[in-house]
């Protein structure tokens, strides 16, 4: 079950945009900066093939500059 | 402990959300995530902000802390402060968080037949008072001693030097920052006759050019550097950086120069070289308000004890001065520093163009440096050459690592020379504080003892009997540090530490008295700039912790001093800082009354009319000038600065064939200087667990070693055995290598030197020769 999190560059005057979108995606929790035209993103998935599917999505947003992953955690599947 | 697995999913998100945070504040500087705090804070809270400023570093930012049921819970930058306008850095956003570790010291513990037991506060105080009376009867009014710290709030450090100068009558009084500010000092006084810079931060608003020499602003300094980087995006600000080992500051910089170890001494001269020969001068200035001066050279490195120098200033001639720099060609010093004579012209060309401003920042390079008053004072003459000075924009700005190495060790004065206004060794300065103090003025010492690493010396041949250690953390910060710890550890001493978690250094106390810490008392700081900031008390502190302050009050007392210490528990800091101002009372560093200073975050001595001084020496806003010009140095008898022919020297140690790497040691962004605070702040923990070497890659590659390999380093000290870091964070020159020194299971300093700067007695910590082997 992986978790990860990444560092989410949106395109010049595009940030609230990008926080929209990812906003609307179930596997993402979306944390904006105050200050800076970026967001940290963490996603919650159930195994590798939705975190590649859920990687591609978020890449394919218009307003999406850059996705730079920090962290990368596997968990064992909730019961 | 169990941990269920949704708990630890969440607990695992929280981690990754985090991580990514701390990247980002990496990467710019005072990056908020509001909603993310406020997402933090518990459900339904009405918290309650109060004003403060922040506990770490010496920026001094202004910080809200957000107060629910008696508890801090939350941070954020506080925008009414100039000083860093709302932003706050991983560390200052996490601090509260420091407050409430698992092993937080509630209860004082007492050392019997080995083993630490609870005792009572007043128990430990009558212990500790009935200890320093008998050691005075048998030992005399020298064997006793106290080291605090630049954490030390205004208050501590003038209670305690009142009680050692004044009452007791030994000048055994040190604090920490002679490991990291002293050199500041003395470059200050050598070049001005005043301490502390003479501008301040908003002259990042003004200069287009800064130049940081061997500051690693983005990790050390976050929030300045982020203000830096906000004015290169909005005024094309351009950022220099001239270092010893590539950084995250250096990555950021519009230009990264390299230099080999000791030798921006002769980079500095090259500078002045060029400035002079192109006739960049501002030969008005430099004759109206400069004088230029020698001293001696070969001063060694006190790596004896009783180690003794003092400098013999010989006034010169600009001539002479101009004749000395032929030594000092970018040609000559490109082939000793590695730095090439176009960089060289490059960064003499920024300082010499009259229509570019510019600030040189500096912090633990050129201080903690064997000559590192020669070097402040080299950036120094840069500036005087220039004109480039006390003007908004043009600004030398030395900064500060603690939060009141300035306010307290600096002002109140809490090194062995001082006193609150002036130095022990001047009758009238005696006079002056005995008088306050309510104290015979034969009680105050005219002969300064001890500086820091004499003082621990002393601690080990026996002169020194009884020391008290406050907020600060000797045995993992001294240099050459087997020699110190053993010393202390010997038979018929003493110890008394005063702090909020145990330590490698309450591992050596007799008796341990637990701190309050930061807002759960009240006090004030003073930061870079000159500014003093108050803070109330907010929480209650755990158990029977108590301030430092009133641990100090309470022991006078005992000691028979009630008269002098006649403070009352509720007003006391008020009533302290009410007698603390008078000894700064005038127009060179008059301190802002109590009530301005709970009205807003801060103001900068001398205060005036009502108003901060923004820039010292400057007739138009500083009232302290008297001599009808533009500009008055009147710390000097004659009004006017020094400019100072210093030569380059090597350092004590230098590699050689047994021992052939350079060591540097530093900080890291996640952690205050020992980490005894934000090691015990998960976030930070978990994203720095343990200190680590850096390589250079190439000298990696040759000895086949890779990320995490163990690595051995062997000094004329010792060894040590730690992990490998390779193209990581930092990058050292080829034959250097860095480590930090934040964890206290490796402790570096066991093989530092523990030489320092003859004038300012300051250690250098950036500089030993190393043996480098793949463990």
């Amino acid at each position: 079950m992986p978790i990860k999190s990444y560092l989410v560059h949106p395109h010049l005057g595009r940030k609230e945009e990008l926080v929209t979108e990812i906003s609307g995606i179930q596997e993402c929790s979306v944390i904006p900066a105050k200050n800076e035209d970026i967001l940290v993103v963490v996603t919650e998935t159930n195994n590798k093939e939705e975190e590649d599917i859920l990687q591609r999505k978020l890449e394919s947003i218009d307003s999406l500059n850059l996705l730079a992953m920090v962290s990368g955690f596997n968990t064992p599947k909730e019961h | 402990m169990y941990t269920s697995i949704t708990n630890r999913r969440s607990f695992i998100k929280k981690m990754a959300m985090l991580s990514a945070m701390t990247a980002a504040s990496t990467m710019f500087p005072g990056i908020l995530f509001a909603e993310e705090q406020e997402r933090g804070l518990p459900k339904g809270s009405s918290l309650n902000w109060k004003k403060a400023p922040c506990r770490f570093c010496g920026v001094g930012c202004g910080v809200l802390i957000g107060i629910e049921k008696g508890k801090a819970v939350a941070v954020k930058g506080d925008p009414e402060s100039t000083v860093n306008k709302g932003l706050c850095c991983v560390k200052g956003y996490h601090s509260v968080i420091a407050m409430y570790g698992k092993d937080r010291l509630t209860k004082p513990l007492v050392k019997k037949s080995g083993k630490y037991v609870e005792t009572s506060m007043k128990e430990a105080l009558d212990l500790i008072a009935s200890k320093m009376k008998e050691t005075i009867k048998d030992y005399g009014k020298d064997s006793v001693s106290i080291y605090g710290s630049g954490q030390w709030t205004i208050p501590d450090g003038y209670v305690a030097s009142k009680l050692f100068k004044g009452c007791i009558g030994t000048n055994n009084v040190e604090a920490n920052a002679r490991l990291c500010m002293a050199t500041a000092v003395t470059g200050f006084l050598t070049s001005f006759g005043l301490d502390e810079p003479m501008g301040c931060y908003e002259d990042i608003d003004h200069a287009n050019i800064f130049v940081l020499w061997g500051n690693n602003m983005a990790e050390m300094h976050p929030v300045l550097f982020s203000r830096m980087l906000d004015q290169r995006l909005t005024r094309g600000a351009k950022i220099i950086d001239f270092a010893t080992r590539t950084t995250r500051t250096s990555v950021a910089a519009d230009k990264s120069i390299l230099f080999l170890p000791q030798t921006d001494l002769a980079v500095g001269n090259a500078i002045c070289y060029e400035i002079i020969k192109n006739g960049w001068v501002h030969t008005s200035f430099v004759e109206k308000y400069c004088n230029f001066s020698k001293g001696l050279t070969n001063m060694g490195y006190g790596l004896e004890d009783n180690y003794k120098f003092k400098d013999k200033p010989e006034k010169i001639d600009f001539e002479t001065y101009k004749e000395f720099l032929n030594d000092y060609t970018p040609e000559k010093v490109e082939k000793m520093s590695g730095v090439s004579a176009k960089d060289i012209k490059y960064m003499a060309a920024y300082y010499g163009d009259p229509n570019k401003k510019v600030m040189s920042f500096w912090c633990m390079g050129p201080n903690q440096h064997s000559r590192g008053t020669w070097m402040n004072n080299i950036i120094y003459n840069i500036h005087l050459l220039t004109g480039k000075i006390s003007t908004p924009g043009n600004s030398p700005f030395s900064l500060t690592g603690q939060p009141s190495a300035c306010g307290t060790v600096r002002e109140v004065g809490t090194l062995t020379h001082k006193l609150p206004h002036g130095v022990v060794m001047n009758k009238k300065d005696r006079e002056f504080a005995a008088k306050i103090w309510e104290v015979p003025v034969e009680n105050i010492d005219p002969k300064p003892t001890y500086h820091t690493v004499e003082m621990f010396r002393a601690l080990d041949r026996g002169d020194i009997r009884f020391m008290w250690i406050q907020v600060t953390n000797p045995m993992v910060t001294m240099p050459k540090l087997k020699r110190y710890r053993d010393g202390a550890n010997k038979k018929g001493r003493f110890i008394v530490v005063s702090d909020i978690y145990q330590t490698p250094t309450t591992d050596i106390a007799d008796v341990i008295l637990p701190s309050a810490m930061w807002v759960e008392r009240e006090g004030m700081y003073g930061n870079s700039e000159r500014r003093t900031q108050y803070f109330e008390q907010m929480v209650d502190p755990p158990g029977e912790a108590m301030s430092d302050t009133w641990q100090l009050i309470e022991v006078a007392k005992r000691m028979g001093f009630e008269k002098q210490f006649y403070y009352q528990e509720e007003t006391h800091i008020e009533e302290i800082y009410k007698e603390y101002r008078k000894h700064h009372v005038g127009k060179k560093h008059n301190m802002a009354p109590l009530e301005v200073l709970k009205k807003q975050p801060g103001a900068m001595w001398p205060y005036v009319d009502g108003k901060s001084t923004k820039w010292r020496f400057n007739s138009k806003y500083d009232p302290a000038c008297t001599n009808g010009e533009d500009f008055h140095f009147y710390g000097k008898p004659d009004g006017k600065a020094v400019i100072w022919q210093r030569p380059y020297e090597p350092a004590a140690e230098s590699p050689d064939n047994q021992y052939p790497y350079w060591l540097c040691t530093g900080r890291v962004i996640e952690h205050w200087h020992t980490g005894s605070m934000t090691r015990r702040i998960p976030v930070l923990h978990k994203a720095m667990p343990h200190s680590y070497v850096e390589l250079n890659p190439g000298d990696a590659k040759r000895m086949q070693i890779r990320t995490g390999d163990k690595v051995k380093l062997t000094t004329r000290r010792g060894e040590i055995i730690l992990p490998a870091a390779v193209n990581q964070r930092g990058v050292p020159a080829p034959m250097q290598v860095f480590v930090p020194f934040f964890d206290e299971n490796i402790l570096i300093n066991e093989i530092t030197l523990d030489s320092f700067c003859p004038i300012s007695k300051e250690p250098d910590y950036k500089k030993c020769a190393v043996k480098v082997e793949k463990a």
